[in-house]
């Protein structure tokens, strides 16, 4: 289970996130919608440990485990996956070669055994497969000359690979075709499971039809300000964020 | 006997007025007459210094400062020799080629000991060496012992021929100039892998002088790895002559020394000839290692490319000089050429001038520079991987190198690179 209780983080010293409460239990799914500048990716950030993203107070815990004080390496071995908004292109870098330094970096922290080249891809064509993604995908540099939604489904394939007990999908939507959203969505789907949950954070409800989450959250200004359930990104949707607003 | 240790240019005045009798060729007058006319441009330039525009970014003083005893050519104890690399090789021990240790035989070219080939070298040594504009070569060509001949007749496919260069240990600094000459007929091919190394505990100067040319259509792969001692220094100069339809394909790894310098010019003399020059320096420390190209585009349809990549850590510092001459002859020149660098270290330093001389009208010539530290995007997305900080530096490190070594298509050469690089990695680890 995640559990953040009063969260607050500046980036260049101005305050992003003012006071966050949010609890995921294993096995959930839930999603945090909030229009742009809210502080979604701060918070994806935050969790994930990148620098520049300070926290200047409350707490952050999985399975009761202090995530805040960790570098990103050991959280992502504690189990913390972030699908990044933005996927960074690591030229030189080959895909087969980053995925199963990533895989046996995970396995080594969990204290399993480390995967050789055949296992491995074995492993990886299995999801590949799963995910309607050519075998070429490994040879290539990671993400080097991907499309928008490649690019977010070999988001998904790490996560696939990797399978975290907290996967954070930052605005994983944005950028994807009506099929790639179902492929991806389908690779979340497909990972449910008692001891996995998941934050989705999206800017549209379109996701959320696919990925139907068990709670949702509206940030706005650094604060939750509504919690709900399927039906309030539906009504976000057909009401928008200024509703929210007055309401809040 | 003389017992006075002069430094500097004085010192090796000194000891070629006191070896002249003994130098290999003395009783060659076209030799005597080489060594004689060097020793006088020697002496009348000295060492280079920084005043000196070519050596601008590079101080000998080092080198200059030191003195330099005759190599005593005695393999330390438990020295021992990797295994070959291909079929060929040939060893030298500080500068002077050591059968026992060699395998050359069977070739199907003509390889050996210039010591031994001296007497039907006339007219061959010193013919693309430049003594009167480069001290060091003066400095090699005034006190040369020995080196490799090679001539692969034509359309003959020589294969792999590694070249080893070995300094032993010595509690006295020594010096030694081997002149390699390499020649390809035409349509001949060749794949020469060269390492030099050394003990870590020694000083001591290396000063090889390479003389190649390639025939019409010659292909020749000089691949070179550089892990000379951390004491040691490396001053190499390498001439090419690239006839038409000829390619040079060189790539330079430099990954020892105290200070290198990689001096390479190259003269496309033929339409439609190619030359590669690519390289990396893996710097750390207080290394300094210097990369200085001359091309010249002497003729029309030719392709140039030159990547060259350094990592500094440390204190490092690293200098690339990359010059192409596109001559008024020289139409439809495509020439590329980049150089980057990576700090590591904030008190390491690059230097880099690139430097396009171009007199002809239709010509493609384009070059850059970067210099850079790593990504921190790229860092933080190994990281977010689960990837550990050291390791996912190393990797974006690697991937930086990887575009400088992906451009050698010899495969022999390609793999003793790539372990080269790696095994600088361990070190940089442990």
């Amino acid at each position: 289970m995640l559990r953040i209780e009063g969260l607050t983080a500046e980036v260049d010293g101005k305050p992003i996130l003012k006071g966050i409460d949010l609890e995921v239990p294993a096995g959930e799914v839930h999603a945090i919608m909030g229009p742009n500048g809210s502080g979604k990716s701060t918070l994806s950030y935050v969790l994930a440990g990148r620098e520049g993203y300070e926290v200047t107070g409350g707490s952050a815990t999985l399975d009761g485990v202090d995530l805040l004080g960790m570098e990103p390496e050991e959280r992502a071995a504690a189990g913390v996956f972030l699908a990044f908004q933005y996927p960074v292109e690591l030229p030189g870098v080959g895909n087969a070669n980053f995925l199963r330094t990533a895989l046996n970096a995970i396995r080594r922290g969990k204290g399993e055994a480390e995967l050789d080249a055949m296992q491995f891809l074995k492993q990886a064509r299995a999801r590949l497969k799963e995910l309607q993604m050519s075998e070429d995908m490994l040879k290539r540099g990671v993400n080097v000359g991907f499309s928008g939604g490649e690019k977010k489904r070999n988001e998904v394939l790490q996560m696939a690979l990797l399978r975290p007990s907290l996967a954070i999908l930052d605005e994983t939507d944005s950028g994807l075709d009506i099929d790639a959203l179902k492929i991806v969505a389908d690779g979340v789907n497909a990972l449910r499971a008692p001891d996995f949950s998941a934050l989705v954070i999206t800017h549209y409800q379109r996701l959320l039809d696919y990925i139907v989450p068990d709670k949702v959250h509206v940030l706005m200004q650094g604060r939750i300000v509504q919690t709900g359930g399927p039906e309030l990104a539906k009504q976000l949707e057909a009401s928008g964020y200024a509703s929210v607003q007055a309401a809040a | 006997m003389n017992t006075v240790v002069h430094s500097g240019a004085e010192g090796f005045l000194h000891r070629f007025e006191g070896l002249r009798a003994r130098l290999p060729g003395q009783r060659l007058a076209w030799v005597q007459a080489l060594r004689e006319a060097a020793a006088a441009q020697f002496r009348a330039a000295g060492f280079p210094t920084r005043r000196v525009e070519a050596w601008k970014y590079t101080d000998l003083r080092p080198v200059s400062d030191a003195a330099f005893d005759e190599a005593l050519t005695i393999l330390g104890d438990g020295d021992t020799l990797p295994a070959p690399r291909g079929e060929r090789r040939a060893v030298f021990v500080d500068g002077r080629f050591r059968e026992e240790l060699s395998q050359i035989e069977g070739a199907g070219f003509a390889v050996g000991s210039l010591a031994e080939e001296l007497p039907r070298l006339e007219g061959r040594l010193g013919a693309l060496a430049r003594p009167a504009e480069e001290p060091l070569v003066a400095l090699n060509t005034m006190l040369f012992e020995d080196g490799l001949v090679v001539t692969v007749p034509a359309g003959v496919a020589g294969g792999v021929l590694e070249l080893r260069s070995l300094a032993s240990r010595s509690e006295r600094p020594s010096a030694f100039h081997p002149r390699h000459l390499i020649r390809l007929e035409a349509g001949a091919s060749l794949t020469i892998v060269e390492e030099a190394s050394g003990p870590e505990d020694t000083r001591y100067l290396h000063n090889p002088v390479f003389e190649i040319d390639l025939a019409e259509g010659a292909v020749l792969t000089h691949a070179r790895i550089q892990r000379e001692g951390v004491k040691g220094f490396q001053l190499g100069t390498v001439y090419a002559r690239i006839e038409s339809g000829a390619t040079y394909d060189n790539f330079t790894l430099n990954a020892g020394a105290r200070l290198v310098r990689n001096e390479i010019h190259a003269v496309l003399a033929g339409p439609k000839s190619a030359c590669h020059m690519n390289g990396a320096q893996l710097l750390r420390g207080g290394q300094h290692a210097d990369t200085t190209t001359v091309l010249d585009h002497a003729a029309p349809d030719c392709a140039s490319r030159q990547t060259y990549k350094t990592v500094l850590q440390g204190k490092s510092r690293g200098v690339f000089q990359g010059k192409i001459h596109v001559h008024q002859v020289a139409q439809r020149t495509d020439g590329y050429q980049m150089n980057q660098a990576l700090l590591l270290s904030p008190d390491a330093e690059i230097d880099s001038k690139p430097q396009l001389e171009i007199y002809a009208d239709d010509v493609k010539c384009s070059h850059g520079a970067t210099v850079g530290a790593l990504d921190a995007d790229q860092l933080f997305y190994l990281r977010a991987r689960g990837i550990p900080e050291a390791k996912a530096r190393s990797i974006l490190v690697e991937a930086f190198l990887q575009e400088a070594i992906e451009g050698v298509t010899d495969e022999t050469a390609r793999a003793a690179l790539e372990s080269a690089v790696a095994g600088w990695w361990e070190k940089e680890a442990a």
